[in-house]
């Protein structure tokens, strides 16, 4: 779209009256933003859809005449879709500026060759015409909604050390990193600090990775602030429009939001594909208001994190035990030769054989995380001879969830699993192998998931965690490091039992 | 040569082959895993609309043609006007989403992708005119291009534009029934030599063909003397 500078306001070249010269966004030097008037009676389904939002006009269900209303009377705020930076272009709602990713063509509603980004295209077009709308500010002014929080659970100690630095946080608008050790119980030490939140009428939001963690995470927050209509985002949500004071969202549905949050709880941050994607983070970045608090979840920061911690230079609590204060099981370590050859010879490692011969014959679950998908076919000719129950998921397999419930029911005694259900599952009384941990997939952090998910029930704290590797690596060593740190941690804070 | 596959973003990884070095080699756009999921048509086809007849029920089948087309031949307000349609891919999953993407979510670039096969295709039928299915004004605005113009652009080639839309309504949302009894959805533009004409319409894709009936009826009545089709994928 093409826009006139009118009586120093944007007019939209559709509802120019008489023709003017017009120009593209991108190209206006300093978007003029007309001051707010006070007596303007504005849309109530305007505000709540624009608040804290960056919106192509394609993405709002009102007409050209009544947005631009808004923004004359200065309720709603233009921003572009794309700057150029000494040439090279930005995407003002992803981030994106690698060149690879833009493209330009001839476009029909600006009549000039319109570069987009081809980063961020699934939500729909940002291109150098594109303006991204939002409300002009994003404080709720609505009418004061009680959160009580219902839940009459206790914290162990370090949950409540966690939980009580959360508060903190968010009382400061500080950023914190918790780092908490797989089956801490991450969710629960959140409770108060987002009740603490919504009692100042502050906005907050969990934003992790995946989609199911939002849907396992959305009941259980609604379950505990029934007075608030929890708002839950992810691809082809019903809630896509919903206004809440807590938002639980996948991080790629921030993309939509503009300066939203007061509190951003970001789950798994060490997580595939957050870690990875600068421009999911950039997502996160941008959801936060400028005076907001941070509060980051994580089992495994990386090691630039964990050097920050050390350091000094960054606020962080630690959760050492889980709840169940129980040591977490330490990994062990197994040579076990040449592994791919000996599959293409229909064979497994021997020491390997024996560890599944011996969960088989004690009926204990196992699961055996493997580095790549391409090695199922073989792997589950050789076990399925020991048993025929056994299965194997990877991230593609569309029957993931049936498999993955039928272990639960204890139908399959040893999954074969790729890095998928790394984190997330749990499953009571389980050993766990990896082979061919020295496989690069097998970083220090994911390492540290898979053990996490041995001993995390109370009745079951204890089990096997093996690491079958042909040639140690720094990653599984760092790993097994993190763990024992964390146990003499916890020891020394006592917050284990020994017996 | 871009670095990186269109399709998927994964990194593309030139070969290196004594016809790199004696051959102008064709651009690669897409890494193989994603051109292999682009199926060509191949084996027995409806000699009016290029439907594989091999993957349609026999009982669809009549002789050397689907029965769709049979029943567009056997009606005489239809009859002849559109002398075929030529489709290059099966509209199979993987092509529904990138055509989706290329034509709803707006990626203009992946028009490239086609350009080569469709020049090549385009060569062959000899046409005097390239005259791609136009869009309603609002549904060129809403998605900034026409996704047949876009695909000859990038070809290389000239689009002649002898149709208007008449009124703008989506296609997809519509039955069968409904788009077969539209009035007329076209309207001539002036100031071209339609009589005697051979005229190739493009579109991205040929569903139940009445579009591109509708389009060539309105040009054959205008005098053209032959009226065929080129789409990039059969449904």
């Amino acid at each position: 779209m093409r826009f006139a500078i009118f009586d120093k306001k944007l007019v939209p070249e559709p509802l120019l009256s008489e023709p003017q010269t017009t120009q593209t966004i991108a190209k206006i030097g300093e978007i003029p933003q007309p001051s707010r008037n006070l007596h303007f009676q504005y849309c109530n389904d305007v505000r709540k859809r624009l608040i804290g939002k960056q919106l192509l006009l394609d993405e709002i269900p009102h007409t050209l005449d009544e947005i631009h209303q808004h923004y004359e009377q200065g309720y709603i705020t233009l921003r572009k879709g794309i700057v150029f930076e000494k040439g090279t272009p930005r995407c003002q709602r992803c981030g994106n500026q690698k060149p690879h990713l833009f493209s330009s063509f001839p476009c029909s509603r600006c009549r000039e060759l319109c570069t987009y980004c081809r980063k961020c295209i699934m939500m729909g077009r940002v291109s150098t015409c594109t303006p991204l709308y939002s409300w002009s500010d994003s404080e709720c002014q609505s009418a004061r909604e009680t959160a009580n929080l219902v839940w009459n659970g206790t914290l162990s100690f370090g949950q409540q050390v966690a939980s009580d630095e959360v508060v903190k946080a968010i009382s400061t608008n500080d950023d914190l990193l918790v780092w908490a050790v797989c089956g801490a119980g991450k969710t629960e030490l959140l409770f108060e600090g987002i009740r603490y939140a919504l009692s100042l009428q502050k906005r907050v939001c969990i934003a992790t990775p995946r989609t199911d963690v939002v849907q396992e995470l959305t009941p259980r927050l609604q379950a505990v602030f029934p007075q608030i209509d929890v708002a839950s985002l992810y691809a082809g949500s019903p809630d896509r429009h919903k206004y809440s004071p807590l938002t639980i969202s996948t991080t790629h549905q921030l993309f939509r939001f503009y300066q939203a949050f007061d509190v951003v709880i970001v789950d798994e941050v060490d997580a595939f594909p957050y870690s990875m994607d600068e421009t999911l983070q950039y997502a996160v970045q941008n959801a936060r208001k400028e005076r907001s608090s941070m509060i980051y979840l994580s089992a495994t920061p990386n090691q630039q994190w964990q050097k920050d911690c050390r350091q000094g230079k960054r606020n962080f609590v630690t959760i050492p035990a889980r709840y169940h204060r129980k040591p977490l099981p330490v990994p062990e370590l197994k040579w076990c030769g040449n592994w791919d050859k000996k599959l293409k010879q229909n064979k497994l490692p021997p020491n390997v054989m024996k560890w599944l011969k011996i969960r088989l014959d004690m009926e204990k679950q196992a699961l055996l995380f493997i580095p790549k998908i391409e090695l199922i076919p073989k792997l589950l000719a050789i076990l399925q001879k020991l048993d025929s129950r056994i299965e194997a998921v990877h991230a593609a397999d569309p029957e993931r969830k049936a498999k993955v419930q039928s272990m639960r029911q204890k139908d399959i005694p040893i999954l074969v699993t790729t890095t998928i259900l790394e984190r997330g599952v749990t499953f009571p009384n389980l050993d766990v192998a990896v082979l061919g941990s020295e496989e690069q997939i097998f970083t220090a952090s994911a390492l540290v998931q898979i053990a996490g998910r041995v001993g995390r029930s109370a009745q079951y704290p204890t089990g096997n965690i093996t690491f079958f590797h042909f040639g140690r690596t720094e990653a599984m060593l760092q790993a097994r490091k993190q763990i024992q740190n964390m146990n003499a941690e916890a020891a020394k804070k006592g917050m284990i039992d020994i017996e | 040569m871009s670095e990186y596959c269109l399709f998927c973003h994964e990194e593309l990884i030139e070969h290196i082959s004594w016809s790199t070095f004696f051959s102008k080699r064709e651009e690669e756009l897409v890494c193989p895993s994603c051109q292999e999921q682009l199926e060509e048509i191949t084996g027995k086809r409806c000699d009016i609309c290029s439907r594989p007849l091999e993957r349609i029920d026999a009982q669809y089948v009549v002789g050397t043609r689907c029965s769709d087309c049979v029943r567009w031949e056997n009606d005489s307000e239809w009859q002849g006007y559109l002398a075929g349609n030529l489709s290059i891919y099966l509209y199979n999953d993987f092509l529904k989403e990138i055509i989706s993407q290329y034509k709803f979510r707006g990626d203009y670039l992946l028009a490239k992708v086609f350009a080569q096969k469709l020049k090549t295709s385009i060569r062959m039928l000899h046409a005097d005119y390239l005259v791609p299915i136009p869009l309603s004004t609002e549904r060129q605005f809403e998605r900034g291009f026409n996704q047949a113009e876009a695909l000859l652009r990038e070809a290389g080639l000239h689009s002649t534009h002898l149709l208007q839309r008449t009124h703008g309504e989506k296609q997809s949302k519509k039955s069968r029934e409904d788009r077969i009894h539209l009035s007329q959805i076209f309207q001539l533009t002036d100031s071209f030599v339609i009589s005697g004409k051979r005229i190739l319409l493009i579109d991205d894709i040929y569903t139940t063909g009445s579009t591109l009936r509708h389009a060539a009826k309105l040009l054959r009545k205008a005098g053209a003397d032959y009226v065929f089709a080129l789409t990039l994928a059969r449904s």
